[in-house]
């Protein structure tokens, strides 16, 4: 394992910009998610440490190593990509054992057998061995797909929202396995994804990208709470951040803020509160509800833990956590 | 009534019928030369060349015989004196008083065929392999026009070139030579296999070999374990065309080679006989020359039609 670092990255395609200018270090041991929507950059900066890219300017360090001319292969990198792209000729044995058949490892048939069985009984696909890869499931093709990164030690696993072709149930027991593989082996891992709920419980640190910039980099309870922009807060949190506009609220502003940012869950439905509102879809979700609400000029959403049940349409006053309020200007910074 | 019992996308009975006739008709026709020339091989000499030809007749190994011996005519008095024949050949040659004078160069020429035709083919998809990818995957300046200059040499008939081939053949030395002939078969059927293997190679995802060279393998090592067993399908109708070309090919054979490297297509026409033209052992030449490529077409087939399947499978 090896701590990665890129330095000044800029990577155009023609005329698009795919990264402007990056700047990160991921550290030695750490599970670290590059969260932005689709043509953020995401899959060029994988693409550029894995070496399938060249960057047009800037460093690529592993360790303090210099890897900019270095050829894939002996980077020593592995990586899970979007569209599982097993072998489709091969048995899923094979494919798992292809990496260690290379002719940079060349292990021994025994220690391949071994180190295959593990990693197949660990992925629960120890059963499907045999079978060739195009007769899998698309979530047992994934899970070969990332055993095939797990089966070697390499100086980082990069991986490209590999959960993303998953349903839902097996996204969530594969994220609880990723990161428990990740905590034994000590492993660094680069994490991409769209998916905020991946990012905030499997990352020690999140990057968000916007645009080929770095927008933020932080653990994700600082992204949570303390985002930098209007573009970074909209990234984390389900339902999202409200944004008000502070010309069309009775809400006060501060220093030359334009808008303010609040969470659902910092609003509160209280007699005592100050802003009249009208309920608008009431959405429950077991523990707790999100009701969105809208007044003369503003729409919203909070997020509520009373078990009172709610009539759509109703009138009801809120009341503000003014602790939890963050203000941004007009550019979307904050202040 | 509406007839719900079959998919709109399926043809009606009647319609499939007539086009399983229109087929069958369509193979009968095309089928009636070599159904005749394979027949004729098993004729008597006699019985080849009478007039109305003969669909029914006694077949005969005559043909067969008279293509892989050279006979010399006796009188009846030297087969008399002779010992009684060994073989049943012998026996069939003597009783056109003639006797075997030795072996005829057809099994020589038939080699000479295998070799030409099998290594241009070999050649030609491998080469053409290795340039299908690289127009396939790298960065090449004026690709589409060297993609086309590759093209162009298919736009004239191949024997336009025939003379300043055979005279730098002549001065280079390799006419009438087995690599003579395969290079040149190999530069004939190069373009199309670029072309060809160039469409299959774009189809393969270029994810299989990036994560080949990230998994620890050279450009070269994804190429060969992952790129070209996916492009099975294309190989194998490369193949084909090419071996179909190389293997039928005449007007170069007839032209750059004469002893040492003659392939079947030009010998099996000098084949004659006693009085004129031995068609019965022309059509025998004919059968076996028929055997090989078809043999390669239908092993090949089942590849072609397993890549097929392979590709709806995949995502």
């Amino acid at each position: 394992m090896a701590s990665i670092k890129l330095e000044n990255v800029y990577k155009n395609f023609g005329k698009t910009t795919a990264l402007k200018n990056l700047n990160i270090e991921i550290f030695n041991g750490e599970f670290f998610v590059l969260l932005g929507p689709t043509g953020a950059g995401k899959t060029t900066t994988l693409r550029i440490i894995s070496g399938l890219e060249q960057p047009d300017s800037g460093k690529i360090f592993f360790d303090k190593e210099i890897m900019n001319d270095v050829q894939p292969a002996f980077r020593d990198t592995s990586y899970v990509f979007q569209q599982f792209s097993l072998y489709p000729h091969y048995s899923v044995y094979d494919n798992l054992a292809f990496p260690l058949r290379s002719p940079l490892r060349k292990e021994k048939k025994e220690v391949i057998d071994k180190k295959v069985t593990e990693i197949a009984k660990l992925l629960k696909i120890d059963s499907k061995l045999k079978n060739k890869a195009t007769q899998l499931s698309g979530g047992e093709m994934q899970r070969v797909s990332l055993g095939r990164a797990l089966v070697r030690n390499p100086n980082i696993y990069l991986m490209d929202e590999p959960l993303s072709s998953l349903d839902a149930k097996l996204r969530e027991e594969l994220r609880i396995e990723l990161k428990k593989i990740q905590k034994d082996l000590n492993a660094t891992i680069l994490y991409v994804t769209h998916d905020h709920v991946e990012a905030t419980t499997m990352a020690d640190r999140i990057g968000v990208l916007k645009d080929g910039v770095l927008s933020q980099v932080g653990t994700p309870e600082e992204i949570y709470d303390n985002p930098n922009s209007i573009y970074v807060a909209n990234r984390l949190g389900s339902p999202k951040i409200n944004i008000f506009d502070l010309d069309k609220t009775k809400i006060p502003s501060k220093n030359k803020a334009t808008h303010a940012g609040i969470r659902p869950e910092d609003i509160s439905i209280t007699n005592k509160g100050n802003y009249d509102v009208y309920i608008e879809t009431v959405e429950l979700l077991g523990a707790e509800t999100v009701i969105s609400f809208k007044s003369d000029n503003v729409n919203g959403m909070l997020l509520t833990q009373t078990s009172d049940t709610f009539e759509e349409g109703k009138k009801i006053k809120i009341a503000l956590n003014n602790k939890k309020m963050l203000y941004f200007d007009n550019n979307g910074m904050r202040i | 009534m509406v007839d719900t019992s079959r998919s709109p996308t399926e043809s009606s009975g009647f319609s499939r019928k007539l086009a399983a006739l229109i087929i069958i008709i369509y193979a009968v026709v095309t089928l009636i030369p070599i159904t005749w020339i394979i027949l004729t091989g098993f004729k008597s000499v006699t019985s080849s060349i009478t007039y109305p030809p003969e669909v029914f007749f006694e077949p005969s190994l005559e043909g067969y015989v008279n293509l892989f011996t050279t006979r010399t005519r006796q009188s009846q008095e030297y087969l008399e004196a002779l010992p009684p024949p060994e073989t049943w050949y012998e026996e069939l040659v003597r009783s056109r008083e003639m006797v075997i004078a030795g072996p005829s160069k057809f099994f020589g020429r038939y080699a000479n065929s295998l070799i030409i035709g099998f290594g241009a083919t070999f050649l030609s998809v491998f080469l053409g392999a290795l340039a299908a990818y690289a127009f396939s995957r790298f960065k090449i300046p004026l690709k589409d026009d060297l993609m086309f200059f590759i093209l162009s040499t298919r736009m004239f008939p191949p024997i336009a070139v025939a003379v300043p081939i055979f005279i730098m053949y002549r001065k280079i030395g390799l006419g009438d030579t087995h690599l003579g002939m395969i290079i040149l078969y190999t530069v004939v059927n190069l373009s199309l296999a670029v072309w060809l293997l160039k469409g299959f190679m774009d189809e393969i995802p270029r994810e299989y070999e990036e994560a080949a060279m990230i998994d620890g393998y050279t450009r070269m090592g994804a190429f060969f374990k992952i790129v070209l067993p996916q492009a099975t399908t294309g190989i194998a109708a490369t193949a084909i065309f090419c071996m179909i070309f190389s293997w039928n090919e005449y007007a170069f054979a007839v032209l750059l080679t004469q002893f040492n490297a003659q392939t079947a297509p030009p010998f099996i026409p000098t084949i004659i006989g006693e009085g004129g033209q031995d068609w019965s052992a022309i059509g025998a030449g004919t059968t076996l020359f028929l055997i090989p490529v078809m043999i390669f077409t239908v092993v090949l087939r089942k590849h072609l039609l397993r890549g097929i399947t392979f590709g709806a499978v995949r995502k």
